[in-house]
């Protein structure tokens, strides 16, 4: 893949709730190149989260304008797993408890099933574990948690570092951060950090949605998108998020009113 | 209220009753007209005579009609192939194979294990038997306080089984195969299974037996004696099934019994355990995944703790979709001076959809103070934030609910001790639900 080349490409996009007359996002347009990280800060409410789940196919949103494509593909006709297989991964802002399904069998599902949508040869099992093993190493994730059924009993901090293992272990295209940072002390912070920054290459775009600059500061964005009200109010370089940390966002939002 | 008394002013059984339970009688005959059996059989007769097959406005069928169980001729029921190797395949154990409950020599293995005896109930013809102890004794006793008149019908006329007596620990375990054949068979078998003290087995079963299946196994755990009991109930979709096991529990004993369901029309499993000896453990779970409008699985459990430090735990769970029915009826009785009892009592489903149903009645008699028991029934849908998370990993919606389904029955599974039997059965449920997807 070419670098610079649209990865993600969000256009004029509306979303309402299915179930209320209730609409959240209102008009977004957004484009995430291959190889660069784009940053999404905003007041809460904003509709970050609900933008992050429509594009990963959670049900219970209508869009009623607009369009977001990844590498050319209608994104949002698909269901989620033929996303994810296209290369969609949401690192979830409250990532899910499974009781009963072993962390090791979701991972391995998971990744043979991406493999077999995409026409590949699944994983071996003596090759899965040994790549579990390595990446849950690197996120200091023990052997223990691994045979934990999936987040069950996980402190919010295992969570989120469950997430990026299950990034890592996906090797998607395009990685969607919803809030990964909050709840990871320092050092975790400096893990999960590590962990996306290894996986940042030409080929992958991130969308990382963070209220601190502090993530920032490991994962270095390229552009920083300000999203208040269900628009992208203002786009700009790294420099935004240290303005947003500094002043807030009052001076922003009256600048568009 | 003693068992003689309420039945002595039990009234007689209604004419619509008594004309069904007759019309089913005619289409049958005792069992064994010479030998031990005998007395036992005529007794079991007078029973049925006494009250009358089951009745769809019974209280104890209020969930479950009994039509299917209690008419005369047993529906037909198409054969369905499985495609796949039985249950247990890869288990080193004792086969005995009977079809449409006719005892099948050439594919069973010799009736030979070490420190077990093995017969057949329809060759054990002598006048003088240990099973005459047992037979009909134990399902006579299980009589009181709930009638199970089925269990005496299968009594007075089984027409085969087997008499399993352990006096040692036995190597391997003793397997109950049951192929169905015929779209119309209609087969009673009758076990009775004698553990004497210290011994221990492992009981097999798998397979749909009939179209129409009534079953009796009656077993006797004397005191520090270990049964472990183990069955699937074969797939063809139509077949029917009554089963009872009434268990008496001494000293130090354990008993656990654990049943696999998936298809059939009609399957009422009763399980009627009797704690008697201190410090017994009596563990009986089921795990059953229901699909479609004809399917309905009734579990009705009966323990009853007379004797000091006894646990009971009962665990079921259902998997219904499709317009399925699930029956749980679990009770669980104290009797006076059974101090220290632990009893445990968990029913629960999965609705896969609305239309699906479970009906749930948990019970606690207790007429001790010092005693834990607890209970609860749950139904409740599928986790759509679960589902969600595994498809944004990829996982496809079917696979995805077959791994919410698989770790849902898991708790049940994980109540069999072996780990190569419980291994076996999970992987049976996942090839299973593997096909369904196609
Ligand atoms: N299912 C829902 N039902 C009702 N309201 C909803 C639903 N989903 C989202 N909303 C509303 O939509 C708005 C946007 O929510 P969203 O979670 O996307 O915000 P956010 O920008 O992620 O906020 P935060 O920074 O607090 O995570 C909020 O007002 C929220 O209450
Ligand atoms: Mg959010």
């Amino acid at each position: 893949m070419r670098k610079g080349k649209n990865m993600l490409e969000i256009k004029n996009l509306h979303v309402k709730l299915e179930e209320e007359d209730k609409q959240i996002l209102k008009g977004v347009d957004l484009k995430v190149e291959a190889g660069k990280v784009h940053a999404i800060m905003g007041p809460n409410g904003s509709g970050k989260s609900t933008l992050s789940y429509v594009l990963a196919g959670r049900e219970g949103y209508e869009v009623t304008e607009g369009e977001a494509t990844l590498l050319g593909e209608d994104l949002l006709d698909m269901d989620p797993e033929e996303r994810a297989a296209l290369g969609v991964f949401l690192a979830f802002q409250y990532p899910v408890e499974i009781p009963g399904v072993g962390n090791m069998t979701f991972l391995r599902t998971a990744v043979n099933a991406q493999r077999k949508a995409r026409g590949e040869e699944e994983m071996s099992s003596t090759e899965f574990l040994k790549v579990v093993r390595e990446k849950a190493k690197a996120l200091k994730i023990d052997a223990e948690m691994l045979k934990r059924p999936v987040n069950v009993g996980f402190s919010g901090g295992e969570k989120k570092r469950n997430e990026i293992l299950q990034m890592a272990m996906l090797e998607p295209k395009l990685c969607i951060l919803d809030e990964t940072d909050s709840g990871l002390d320092v050092d975790a912070m400096k893990l999960v950090s590590e962990g996306v920054n290894a996986l940042r290459d030409e080929g992958r775009g991130f969308l990382v949605i963070t209220h601190y600059q502090r993530l920032l500061d490991h994962i270095k964005p390229d552009v920083v998108h300000i999203m208040a009200d269900g628009r992208i109010i203002k786009t700009g370089g790294p420099e935004l998020a240290l303005e947003v940390e500094q002043n807030g966002y009052a001076d922003l939002l009256a600048e568009v009113q | 209220m003693s068992a003689i008394l309420s039945r002595s002013i039990k009234t007689k059984p209604s004419a619509a009753r008594t004309t069904a339970t007759e019309a089913r009688m005619a289409a049958l005959s005792p069992g064994a007209s010479s030998g031990w059996s005998v007395p036992a059989r005529e007794a079991a007769l007078a029973r049925v005579q006494s009250m009358g097959l089951p009745q769809p406005r019974d209280e104890y069928w209020r969930f479950t009609k009994p039509q299917g169980l209690v008419q005369a001729e047993a529906p037909q029921a198409a054969l369905f192939d499985p495609q796949e190797a039985p249950t247990f395949d890869q288990i080193d154990r004792v086969k005995i194979v009977f079809v449409d409950g006719v005892f099948s020599a050439e594919d069973s293995d010799p009736l030979e294990l070490a420190g077990v005896s093995i017969e057949r109930l329809a060759e054990a013809t002598s006048d003088i038997h240990w099973a005459k102890d047992l037979y009909g004794v134990l399902e006579e006793r299980g009589q009181d306080p709930v009638e199970r008149p089925l269990a005496a019908l299968n009594t007075w006329a089984a027409t085969d089984g087997v008499l399993i007596r352990v006096s040692g620990k036995a190597e391997k375990p003793v397997s109950l195969i049951y192929r169905h054949e015929s779209e119309t068979s209609d087969v009673m078998l009758h076990h009775v299974i004698k553990l004497e003290e210290g011994a221990e087995l492992t009981l097999l079963e798998n397979g749909p037996a009939a179209a129409r299946f009534n079953k009796v196994m009656e077993v006797e755990v004397a005191d520090e004696a270990r049964f472990h009991h183990v069955r699937t109930q074969g797939r063809d979709h139509e077949r029917r099934a009554a089963t009872h096991i009434f268990a008496r529990l001494g000293r130090e004993s354990l008993f656990k019994s654990f049943t696999l369901t998936a298809n059939g029309v009609m399957t009422r499993n009763e399980a009627v355990i009797e704690l008697t000896g201190d410090d017994a453990m009596a563990h009986v779970a089921g795990a059953c995944m229901g699909d479609g409008r004809e399917f309905h699985h009734d579990d009705t459990v009966f323990v009853t703790h007379d004797a000091l430090n006894c646990e009971s735990r009962q665990v079921f769970k259902k998997v219904l979709r499709n317009g399925a029915t699930g029956v749980f009826q679990g009770k669980i009785l104290v009797k006076e001076g059974a101090q220290k009892t632990d009893g445990y009592q968990i029913s629960q489903s999965l609705l896969l959809d609305g239309d699906s149903t479970f009906l749930a009645k948990p019970e606690l008699e207790i007429y001790a103070d010092d005693v834990a028991c607890s209970h609860g029934s749950t139904s409740g849908a599928i986790d759509e934030e679960a589902i969600f998370y595994l498809r944004s990993r990829g996982v496809d919606a079917e696979t995805a609910q077959d791994l919410m389904t698989i770790a849902f029955l898991a708790e049940a599974l994980d109540e069999i001790e072996d780990e190569t039997l419980r291994e076996a059965l999970l992987e049976r449920l996942t090839a299973w639900l593997e096909r369904r997807r196609g």
